[in-house]
């Protein structure tokens, strides 16, 4: 595994000394800490993880809400976007009173009046490669919730050039697929698709439709993936690839190697430098959504 | 019933409820190490009956659960 990411872990997975919780924090937690795979010392390690969120959709709405309720203790939201009507069949995070204003904001609020002992932090910009690093080499975890092929590219390259781990996912009409990628120890994106798609190849959310129930629970599993790499517990969907047909209600897990081709996690990688692709087609701030939102 | 001076920590619970009092009991016997003891003071025989079942089941030894009267229980286990 590579250093950087037995780092991250080895942050996440420190020991715990104390369990000082609240009398609220203890009935607010109590069912994870009754849990014998948590208790108070996983507890203790979701309250001081840091997860950053990409978008703030139909993927980033369940994500952010579970880290929330989880206790997650510093949650970072990235999105630009402003809430639009059209969101709201699957962006449970905001409300029809929120149409209009900044989804990051929306979102704060969101979170905080579910667990106000958090940390909420808004990033209301587009990721690129000049302001990503910086965004994430505050957090330990990262969840892909974006809804555009260069803005998940561009994460999976920085999360394993960083040694970030980050759970990755795509939605598209009843179809979803996650991933999990351990840098160095389990295949990323590119090991999978070495390259986006070509610009309007692939026809987005807002043009093809999504079940917002199911980009629901394609998030819900980033989310308990987040969740078990923060408390070091279970198998992770690294080097399996889920397939979730909601129509036909099938999960389909498909074993994936790393591809020792791959051009960002390879031995020799041809990618070292963050890239900037073309959006597949510019949409106006109101009116987002391919791929995954 | 454990001799007093093997008691490592207590825990005075009463006043508290199910599922509270294993939640606390259980928060007590994470921070002490295998081999000590903790002894556990319930008022409800809800919580008399549940505690020591639930620490049983994440593997604890139930050294003893004694009424002590009306209303008061003792549980006392020792971390695995």
């Amino acid at each position: 595994m590579a250093a950087e990411t037995l780092a991250k872990l080895a942050r996440l997975h420190a020991p715990i000394s104390e369990l000082d919780f609240s009398e609220e924090e203890i009935r607010r937690y109590s069912r994870h800490i009754v849990l014998p795979e948590v208790g108070g010392v996983g507890q203790k390690q979701i309250n001081r993880a840091s997860a950053l969120v990409v978008g703030a959709g139909g993927l980033g709405s369940p994500v952010a809400f579970y880290l929330a309720a989880a206790g997650v203790g510093t949650i970072g939201i990235v999105d630009n976007d402003v809430v639009d009507t059209s969101n709201l069949q699957r962006q449970i995070l905001h409300h029809t009173a929120s149409i209009g204003r900044k989804k990051v904001e929306s979102a704060r609020e969101t979170l905080l009046a579910l667990n106000p002992n958090l940390d909420i932090v808004p990033y209301d910009v587009r990721l690129n490669s000049t302001n990503i690093l910086a965004i994430l080499k505050e957090y330990d975890v990262v969840v892909e919730g974006s809804d555009n092929f260069p803005t998940k590219f561009l994460v999976n390259d920085a999360c394993v050039m960083t040694g970030t781990p980050v759970s990755m996912a795509g939605i598209f009409r009843f179809s979803g697929q996650i991933l999990t990628v351990i840098p160095g120890q389990g295949p990323c994106y590119r090991c999978l698709i070495p390259q986006p798609p070509p610009p309007g190849a692939i026809p987005s959310c807002q043009e093809a439709g999504v079940l917002g129930a199911m980009a629901g629970a394609v998030g819900v599993i980033q989310a308990t993936e987040v969740l078990k790499i923060i408390l070091g517990k279970g198998e992770l969907l690294s080097g399996r690839f889920l397939l979730f047909d909601a129509l036909q209600m099938r999960f389909e897990p498909i074993e994936v190697k790393r591809n020792p081709e791959c051009p960002v996690c390879s031995e020799r990688p041809s990618i070292t430098e963050l890239i900037d692709y073309d959006l597949a087609c510019e949409i106006p701030p109101s009116a987002t959504s391919p791929s995954s939102r | 019933m454990a001799d007093e001076a093997l008691i490592d920590k207590e825990l005075n619970l009463q006043g508290e409820v199910c599922p509270y009092t294993f939640v606390k009991s259980k928060l007590a016997l994470e921070m002490m190490q295998p081999g000590q003891v903790l002894r556990v003071l319930v008022d409800n025989d809800e919580s008399a009956a549940n505690v020591p079942r639930s620490m049983q089941n994440e593997g604890h030894d139930i050294i003893g659960v004694t009424k002590l009267n009306e209303k008061n229980w003792q549980i006392t286990v020792r971390k695995s």
